[in-house]
């Protein structure tokens, strides 16, 4: 089992869970996040130009068994993208960590089959 | 109305006459003096109560676009609140110059292009009405001021409809022009002394604050933009949920309090028939949020707040033209039946599938036809007798009903045709329609670089 954590733009937030819908992948956490990496914006305050330290982002957690590893990651990769297929900075980033156990509160059932 | 507001005015000086002389025959003939008194001096006279109310109106139908913008900021998503009040404040700029320039004129005007609309070169940049004093007793420049709020609020309205997916350049071109070309022409119609709805049939379509100059107008129109842009991403299928139902009450709230200025502001006057639209203003907006509240307890189980401020709404929206007309007990039932109809325009809707985001036409467009046309069953007896004496004769329920469904039908023909025209004309050099990227990015960033909650995230 693998928690696959997403770093993804606020704007896209649609469209990737619109394909990971598509690709049959429904069980997700999504969350609002800030943080900071290689991309730098400008927002607009009373006509001051001012660049934020901290960029919100979406932040999505999706538990897979090892069979939806590949399917998951290739869904977000496309579907995160921005600028057609070239991508920019800022387009967010996924981590993969290994999962110890995963528990269905409800039964108590554990492993694969509680994901 | 400066008709009705005459009439109403010399019916109350008779009855205190009346009173006063099973007094005393002095005190009659001294109060008979004092009237002449009061009569001798000409129109040209300030009535310091009327210009007091009048004024504290144009104030109170101002406080209904802030209203309007919480009401529908708190409905769209986080990423849209900022854009979507923008849609109201910034119709109070566009819309005040241009009524300054020109709207007042075209609106109140003497007919020009064979009634199309008004003209009066005074009223251009309304240099010519600095010292004027209507005959109502108000300074001239406080009933533009008050019209002109209408003026503002009328477009704000349709922005209801094409919520969360419009461009804003193309937006504020949309609502001037749209004020120019729709509105400045139906109010000219219904409400200027030469206007051919304000004379049709015995004492005109009745109109009281703008059931179809401004709901029914307004709320066409956003139905043909709605079905011209097209549905919102992912609607019907994605859920979109309100960002803030607080503001959105909170917005209901004001505009509850605005439209007594709204209502009893249309007397132009501060007496009876102030009075009388006050009370049927009340009255259809809780009669209209309780039915509300109990239909959709029955429907659905629960009472929601949306609901029970959309009942206001509703209610509010039947008694605008209704007002100066209805009694208690008309505006009760006029509020109860619209927020039954807009309740099923609301159900309907969900089945057609059209997007009309926040409900602009199933709460306005909806909400004015019902009043407007319901309107003729409920009108008080004293003013069917002076229809009746106007025409010579009888004039009955049907006679009336027959004017406001006319009334009701070329608003609804004319609005739409023209709105069609201008939407389909200004889509040529400005896209209406935001980017697939704008829409998903949200009106607040693409379009004024801001976020509407940018406390929910440390930045």
């Amino acid at each position: 089992m693998k928690l696959i954590t997403a770093i993804i733009r606020e704007v896209q937030l649609d469209k990737v869970r619109e394909a990971l819908i598509e690709a049959d992948i429904k069980r997700i956490t999504v969350s609002r996040v800030s943080g900071h990496g290689q991309q730098r914006i400008e927002e607009m305050y009373r006509g001051q130009i001012i660049v934020p330290d901290l960029i919100p982002k979406i932040k999505i957690e999706i538990a897979v068994n090892e069979a939806f590893v590949d399917i998951t990651v290739d869904t977000i990769l496309k579907s995160a993208r921005t600028n057609g297929a070239e991508g920019r900075v800022g387009d967010g980033k996924i981590f993969i960590t290994p999962l110890e156990e995963c528990i269905r509160i409800r039964t108590g059932e554990r492993g694969g089959t509680a994901i | 109305m400066f008709v009705v507001k005459n009439l109403v005015f010399m019916v109350s000086q008779v009855s205190v006459m009346k009173s006063r002389w099973k007094r005393s025959l002095l005190l009659l003939v001294l109060l008979f003096l004092s009237l002449t008194g009061l009569h001798a001096s000409d129109g040209a006279e300030i009535d310091t109560g009327a210009t007091a109310w009048m004024l504290t109106s144009t104030a109170l139908v101002l406080l209904m676009i802030p209203g309007l913008a919480m009401f529908y900021g708190g409905l769209v998503r986080s990423k849209n609140v900022l854009g979507t009040i923008m849609h109201s404040f910034v119709a109070m700029g566009i819309i005040t110059v241009l009524w300054v320039i020109i709207g007042y004129s075209m609106c109140f005007g003497g007919n020009i292009l064979g009634g199309w609309f008004g003209w009066n070169p005074d009223y251009f940049f309304l240099k010519g009405i600095d010292t004027k004093v209507m005959d109502a007793g108000i300074p001239e420049y406080v009933f533009s001021m008050f019209q002109g709020k209408f003026a503002i609020i009328t477009p704000a309205l349709i922005a209801g409809a094409f919520a969360e997916r419009v461009s804003f350049k193309a937006y504020c071109f949309f609502i001037g022009l749209w004020s120019l070309l729709v509105y400045n022409p139906l109010c000219h119609w219904v409400w200027a002394a030469d206007g051919f709805l304000f004379n049709l049939g015995a004492k005109g379509a009745i109109d009281f604050a703008g059931g179809t100059v401004v709901h029914i107008s307004a709320g066409v129109s956003g139905l043909v933009a709605a079905l011209y842009l097209g549905a919102r991403r992912g609607y019907p299928y994605q859920v979109i949920r309100p960002n803030n139902l607080v503001i959105t009450m909170l917005g209901a709230g004001l505009l509850w309090v605005g439209w007594f200025g709204f209502n009893a502001g249309s007397s132009i006057s501060s007496g009876l028939s102030t009075a009388q639209a006050l009370t049927a203003t009340q009255v259809a907006a809780a009669s209209g949020a309780l039915a509300w509240m109990i239909i959709e307890s029955m429907h659905q189980g629960k009472a929601t707040a949306l609901g029970f401020a959309s009942g206001i709404l509703a209610g509010l929206v039947a008694v605008t033209p209704a007002a100066g007309v209805v009694q208690p007990y008309g505006a009760m039932v006029l509020g109860i039946v619209a927020s039954f109809v807009c309740y099923m325009a609301i159900m309907m809707k969900n089945k057609l599938g059209y997007d009309d985001s926040l409900d602009a036409f199933g709460i306005h467009g909806i909400g004015g036809i019902t009043g407007a046309v319901l309107l003729v069953f409920f009108i008080r007896p004293s003013w069917m007798s002076d229809a009746a004496s106007v025409a010579g004769g009888s004039w009955t329920v049907w006679n009336q009903l027959g004017i406001q469904a006319l009334a009701v039908i070329i608003a609804i023909v004319y609005a739409a045709v023209m709105t069609y025209i201008l939407i389909f004309t200004l889509d040529r050099f400005i896209k209406f329609k935001s980017s697939e990227n704008d829409e998903m990015a949200g009106l607040d960033r693409s379009y004024h670089g801001e976020r509407g909650y940018g406390m929910l995230n440390p930045s």
